[in-house]
């Protein structure tokens, strides 16, 4: 099996500030993934530097085992690469409805099962009634399961989630992760930022812990303990107290 | 009888602004940009299109339709050549660039065209007239409002109901999130300003049959366009239209008032609401 999707001692910048320093990381095709760590670790960057948000190094990000580092982010959703951005980021003054038709006109082209409008209705009913209703009219969980179906429709083979669960009620947060699993189950990986450790460990098979730019832990994530976790998350020196 | 005269005059000026505007009015809403050059393309494809009637003999209808197209190319060009280096989220490199480019679009066309003023023949069209009631409207000025009506219409029409017009909303929404849905944003741009530049192609055959040409005309049309625009509210299209009809019933009443008010009626028109209303008339505010 070739891996999906890689990076290699991938760095990152904003200006002259480093946000990344050397990140190895790896997705399987239909594997779950989580990426933890705390504020300002570096989770949305790395999303965005495969993205191709940011500008990287070709060699640092390979799709298929081919380089594409840097590609620009519309030639990464056409390659497989699909995100369900930080803050949710659907169109304002459009609608439901037309917010997950931009995504599914712009699609990568499907391999498998296609993603279509009505399997999205289908994972979140909701959105089949609130259709015709402007995005910004709608809750926060709402919003994030248009979000989601937008980066499904984009028929993407790996679909990065940024933070899907922030501010939601515990509710909606379990409606929400309910249905990852018919997203994996047709092959598609999944790369899931998350602030809740717990959830994170039980949503993924594998887990990356970053702390300031930089792997500290990376292992199955049933195989890994409380104690690394906290190691990994706050640095060495707070897991001695 | 006499206000009301007025008002229908002001309608079909109107119509004309309507043409200037509603290129403007897509490219802000898409790029935030003002570009500076809008004008100036206006009387570039007007001597373009008086060129080629004096010297092909084609009528106003076959100047019509060669400028359009020669206006999508010119937008299409200054977008990748030019625009699409300069546009973000400082809107100050994109008015530089194209007040730069202004300046020597105006010098180019003189050099070419020399400071002459120059009309498009429209073979007796100018001075036909319709009698509706009590009233003598022109021809001209009537194809000039239909035009125009059908171009907004039209053009609100692309952008609701087709795959481009949603790419272009949605690339005026957020455009770092449209370009992560597969959307690619230069060539959304591209298209919007070929749309724009495109449409100055009408505009410019009318200005060209209903008065008179000279190089250095652009920052006027620029004005009339850009009042239109704030008036009815940035990045709307039927704003831009209502901004260019209210700008053109106040010239025409201000006209009624005294010949030489015309223009300014307009421009306190303008500042009026600019006081009154910052967002224009149809925004709301966000
Ligand atoms: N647009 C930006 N410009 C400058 N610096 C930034 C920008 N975005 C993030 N950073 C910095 O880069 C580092 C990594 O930030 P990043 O947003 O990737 O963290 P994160 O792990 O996603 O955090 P959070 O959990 O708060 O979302 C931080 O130091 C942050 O301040
Ligand atoms: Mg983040």
């Amino acid at each position: 099996m070739t891996t999906l999707l890689s990076t290699h001692g991938l760095q990152a910048e904003y200006g002259d500030m480093r946000a990344l320093h050397g990140i190895d990381f790896a997705v399987e095709p239909g594997e779950t993934v989580a990426l933890i760590g705390a504020n300002g670790a570096g989770k949305s960057t790395l999303l965005s530097a495969i993205m191709g948000l940011l500008p990287v190094a070709v060699e640092m990000v390979k799709l298929d085992g081919k380089p594409v580092g840097g590609s620009l982010p519309h030639r990464m959703v056409q390659s497989g690469v699909a995100i369900v951005p930080e803050g949710r980021r659907l169109f304002a003054g459009m609608t439901v409805e037309e917010n997950l038709q931009v995504a599914s006109e712009h699609a990568a082209a499907p391999r498998g099962t296609a993603w279509t409008k009505e399997r999205v209705y289908d994972l979140f009913p909701i959105l089949r009634e609130k259709a015709r209703t402007p995005v910004e009219n709608l809750s926060g969980g709402q919003q994030q399961m248009v979000s989601i179906g937008r980066g499904l429709l984009a028929q993407p083979r790996v679909l990065l989630c940024d933070e899907i669960s922030l501010g939601l009620a515990p509710r909606v947060v379990r409606e929400i992760y309910d249905v990852l699993p018919q997203v994996t189950a047709q092959g598609t990986a999944l790369v899931l930022v998350e602030q809740d450790v717990g959830l994170a460990q039980r949503a993924s098979q594998r887990l990356y812990c970053l702390l300031e730019g930089r792997v500290t832990l990376e292992g199955k994530s049933s195989d890994i303990s409380r104690d690394d976790i906290s190691a990994a998350y706050f640095g060495a020196s707070h897991a001695l107290d | 009888m006499h206000w009301i005269e007025g008002i229908v005059q002001g309608v079909l000026l109107g119509g004309l602004y309507a043409q200037y505007a509603l290129g403007m009015a897509l490219m802000f809403g898409v790029m935030k940009i003002v570009n500076v050059t809008h004008g100036d393309l206006v009387i570039l494809l007007a001597l373009i299109g008086i060129s080629l009637a004096d010297f092909t003999g084609i009528g106003p209808w076959g100047v019509l339709t060669t400028l359009v197209p020669v206006g999508a190319a010119i937008g299409w060009l200054l977008q990748r050549a030019v625009l699409n280096r300069v546009v973000g989220n400082d809107p100050l490199p994109s008015l530089i660039a194209t007040f730069g480019l202004s300046i020597a679009l105006q010098n180019a066309m003189l050099v070419v065209w020399s400071a002459d003023t120059r009309s498009l023949s429209g073979g007796g069209l100018q001075q036909a007239s319709i009698e509706i009631g009590p009233l003598f409207v022109g021809v001209l000025p009537v194809i000039v409002l239909i035009c125009a009506t059908v171009l907004t219409g039209g053009l609100d029409a692309v952008l609701r109901f087709t795959r481009y017009g949603r790419s272009l909303r949605a690339a005026s929404a957020d455009v770092e999130a449209a370009a992560m849905v597969g959307v690619n944003p230069k060539a959304v741009y591209a298209a919007a300003t070929a749309i724009a530049v495109g449409i100055l192609g009408f505009a410019a055959t009318f200005q060209a049959m209903r008065s008179t040409v000279a190089p250095a005309d652009g920052p006027f049309q620029l004005i009339y366009a850009f009042e239109a625009v704030i008036i009815g509210g940035l990045g709307s299209v039927w704003g831009a239209f209502t901004g260019a009809m209210i700008l053109g019933i106040s010239q025409a009443i201000g006209f009624r008032i005294n010949p030489g008010f015309g223009i300014l009626a307009g421009h306190i028109v303008f500042l009026a609401v600019l006081a009154i209303r910052p967002q224009g008339i149809f925004q709301r505010k966000s």
